[in-house]
């Protein structure tokens, strides 16, 4: 395996690729008890429409995460999850628009873990009566998510924003386009998207990167095969589809989350430079120490309810901001303003300099989170970077690179909001 | 990993992990204080107002880019409910001396900014600023009105509050929105410094450093810290039997899709001399992860419900089980939970069911090990009940666990309170 060092933060990474195409990631943890592996395909709820072999597919909504609800189905009528949990391990798994997760730690017996990791993610199992007893489970769960005020602000702001993306539907589809879903479809996208060619294998923790190599080698098929075409229909353009868009739910206080589109999302190193700087420039303007942050939490306009991250899937770009506010327009407009000050004027070069010192402690923090690492990966592979490379792509980045990441991308016109009001006034 | 402990200053002990796998340290202190209706939501209100600003750092802004200097260190206002004491004050993390260019004396400097937010507040005329106060009291009541937006901690808050009317656990962390619209400048200062004089102090580290150098940097950031009469008799009475003979049933409508289901239980004689290792395996083997009773049946063997499981409160002698169902599965959920229940307090336990739990418990007890925040957290639990092991030790204790021992721990459990939330949603679409 090829082995790197990064020596200032004291990590290393070894990396290989199988003959079947599957690329295999080892961070060794030593010192450790625990160990985590995640087997992650290039495959998410967005990844609805693709071409195979010149043929062309178009998928429900919600196949993705029907099939990881599938998926730990064993032929013998066993599951995996019931396996891996009388092993020990803290088995679970995750569907986003862009990937499907499944993962364990633990801290006995690796090898024999991560061997029922690699078959059942590999190995489909569905049955009528088992596909149709899944759908009242998913279909509970949906009903969960559009309870959740969170979920609804969202979704409601990916309507405002694209216009036919699939992001514009929730990952796990809706109660009616779950009822599309048959074994069959669930046989044909497994075979395209759980290919080893399609996926990644990420352990981190304190275990022998050749075993970790050896054992997929042997679990697998050692055959590659073709990559599936992904298609999310032609460029979204920058300007949304609506600006404005409100509803009540049950909850004590207003929310809001506004948007923007980035434009398309670069591969490769670009992507990865592009995803830092548009980091660090959102931590300059909308972070926890932010000028525009701290006046707003002074104000009362915020809470620590705020976020704010710029994301990427199928093929778009795209920056979110929001939490709870008591006057979410006046939030928003606050916020656009803040941008405006620094398209006009640039960043405060001590201020962008603190907030570099405060993401590297930040970044480094982050890797002692096993998963996230293990994560992030597989997302880096299929988006063709290493997650490791960007404490030294961040040294690069400069107060002039995050200013200007601002003066392209955050324009008020651009901007779309999303609002959910209590069902009651306050104090009514 | 080496753990010690000392007092350092009258009823202030400071617990320390010495290791040098992580790459970020960890230091907390919290003030101990009776959980009372009263006092609580002025004691979950002061470590917020604290955190505002301080005589040398007069706001956040100026905060804040301390923190940035000290390489994105955190320093975050908590508050926690630990059976029926409240426990307020500060944690910290911070990159560990290792990875910086230039980062000696990392430590000194997050501890004396940790003590200098717990003791150095910025004041006018010797009171917390009123609109310090005014703009975190909001924020609190924001806090407390949010309750009701995640459904699953609301309809366990319920419950809790619902089964225990006459004990202090009844109270939440945050206190109630009455008690927190009451609080003003002047008496939140008087709390402020009564919280200082007369709280134990728990203050724990973890990370890189010696217990002496620790020690030292602790013993200089509190150095003025008041102390007066302590209040060492600080505890959480445990009730053994239920309120009422039988259950009593209680369900708010809400307009909401999914019901939830909130059944509370006194677990009863074990907690006369409770074996703490029986008594998480007995909670595993019920309700908590994939291969538990809850799980196995009333999820995926009836479908009645996208989750179902199990949590103990070993400091208060009580477990829960929440659950999210449809609102016409409501009898039959009841029932099968029962159910379960009992086949566990009958012994009707099959050697897999123990082995995965016990499994489970261990793998959770040792992947505590390799986190700095879940350290904090059981050791804080351990003080408090005043145990000595670590989690290493417990989950030795846990692979002893025999069946019997888990039928021994579930025999007296007695259902106390059934909260239903109940969904109306459906109704009003039909």
């Amino acid at each position: 395996m090829r082995k790197t060092d990064y020596a200032a933060i004291g990590e290393t990474l070894y990396e290989s690729r199988l003959p079947n195409g599957l690329p295999v990631f080892v961070v060794p943890k030593p010192g450790y008890c625990k160990s985590f592996a995640c087997f992650v395909t290039n495959y998410g709820g967005a990844d609805r429409r693709f071409t195979l072999n010149g043929e062309r597919k178009d998928t429900p909504a919600g196949v993705a995460h029907y099939l990881e609800h599938k998926m730990f189905d064993t032929p013998d009528g066993g599951n995996a999850l019931m396996i891996l949990d009388a092993a020990g391990a803290n088995a679970n798994a995750f569907t986003s628009e862009t990937m499907t997760a499944y993962y364990f730690s633990c801290t006995q017996r690796f090898e024999e873990d991560l061997r029922t990791l690699l078959r059942f993610v590999s190995v489909p199992y569905y049955t009528q009566q088992s596909v149709d007893k899944e759908r009242g489970i998913i279909g509970q769960e949906l009903r969960m998510y559009e309870d959740d005020p969170d979920n609804a602000v969202y979704m409601e702001l990916m309507r405002l924003l694209f216009a036919h993306s699939p992001l514009r539907d929730d990952v796990g589809g809706t109660v009616e386009s779950i009822q599309l879903i048959t074994p069959q479809v669930l046989y044909d996208c497994h075979k395209v998207f759980y290919h080893p060619s399609n996926m990644a294998l990420c352990v981190v923790g304190d275990v022998d990167p050749e075993l970790v190599e050896r054992t997929a080698a042997e679990e697998l098929t050692a055959e590659a095969a073709p990559l599936p075409g992904r298609d999310y229909g032609p460029a979204e353009g920058l300007d949304p589809v609506g600006k404005r868009n409100q509803r009540r739910m049950e909850v004590s206080a207003p929310l809001f989350m506004a948007g923007l589109k980035l434009g398309e999302d670069r591969h490769g190193p670009a992507g990865h430079r592009e995803r830092l700087t548009a980091g660090l420039a959102l931590k300059c303007l909308y972070g926890r120490s932010s000028p525009a942050y701290l006046d707003l939490y002074g104000r009362g306009l915020l809470n620590g309810t705020f976020g704010c991250s710029a994301d990427y899937a199928a093929g778009e770009g795209f920056v979110v901001f929001g939490g709870e506010s008591k006057d979410p327009d006046a939030a928003a407009d606050a916020l656009l303003a803040a941008a405006e000050k620094v398209a006009a004027e640039g960043f405060d070069p001590a201020l962008f300099q603190r907030q570099k010192k405060a993401s590297y402690g930040s970044s480094l923090r982050a890797l002692g989170d096993f998963r996230n690492l293990g994560v992030s990966l597989a997302e880096s592979c299929f988006a063709g970077y290493r997650t490791l490379d960007g404490f030294e792509i961040m040294n690069a980045i400069t107060c002039e690179d995050a200013s200007a990441w601002v003066r392209e991308h955050i324009r008020p016109e651009r901007t779309a909001l999303s609002v959910v009001l209590p069902r009651r006034e306050a104090g009514a | 990993m080496r753990r010690t402990r000392k007092e350092i200053l009258p009823g202030a002990y400071l617990t320390c992990l010495r290791t040098d796998k992580f790459k970020t340290g960890l230091l907390s202190v919290s003030l101990l204080t009776r959980l009372s209706r009263e006092t609580a939501a002025q004691n979950a209100l002061i470590p917020s107002v604290l955190r505002r600003g301080t005589v040398r750092s007069p706001d956040l802004d100026a905060l804040a880019a301390r923190l940035d200097g000290l390489y994105g260190a955190r320093l975050e206002p908590v508050a926690r409910k630990k059976g029926e004491i409240q426990c307020v004050g500060f944690w910290a993390d911070f990159v560990d001396e290792k990875y910086l260019p230039d980062g000696q004396g990392l430590l000194e400097d997050v501890a004396a900014l940790l003590g200098e937010v717990l003791l150095e507040p910025r004041t006018r005329g010797g009171l917390l600023l009123s609109a310090y106060v005014d703009s975190e009291k909001e924020k609190l009541l924001e806090d407390i009105r949010a309750r009701i937006n995640d459904k699953i901690s609301y309809s366990r808050y319920r419950l809790t509050e619902l089964m225990c009317p006459a004990e202090d656990y009844a109270v939440d962390v945050l206190g109630t929105e009455e008690e927190a619209e009451a609080i003003g400048y002047v008496a939140l200062t008087r709390r402020y410094h009564e919280l200082l004089a007369s709280s134990p102090v728990e203050i724990f580290y973890c990370g890189s450093a010696s217990p002496d150098r620790v020690e030292r940097a602790v013993r200089d950031a509190l150095a003025t810290l008041p102390r007066g009469e302590l209040d060492m008799d600080l505890g959480t009475d445990i009730r053994m039997n239920t309120v009422e003979d039988g259950p009593r049933y209680f369900t708010d409508d809400m307009d909401v899709n999914q019901g939830k289901l909130a059944i509370g239980y006194r677990l009863g004689d074990a907690m006369e001399d409770p074996d703490m290792a029986a008594l998480r395996v007995m909670n595993a083997v019920f309700g908590a992860g994939v291969s538990s009773k809850l799980f196995m049946n009333v999820r995926e063997k009836l479908s009645l419900c996208y989750f179902a499981s199990s949590a103990l409160d070993l400091m208060k002698g009580v477990m829960a089980v929440i659950s999210g169902i449809e609102v016409k599965d409501y009898d039959q959920a009841l029932v099968e939970i029962g159910r379960q229940l009992r086949a566990v307090q009958e012994g009707d336990i099959t050697d897999e069911e123990l082995a995965a739990a016990k499994l489970g418990l261990v793998n959770d007890l040792l992947s505590a090990g390799d986190s700095a925040g879940a350290l904090e957290s059981f050791w804080l639990e351990q003080n408090l009940l005043g145990l000595e092991y670590g989690p290493d030790e417990l989950a030795a204790l846990v692979e002893d666990v025999t069946k019997e021992d888990v039928v021994r721990a579930a025999a007296g459990i007695a259902c106390d309170a059934v909260y239903f939330l109940r969904g109306t949603g459906e109704d009003e679409d039909a």
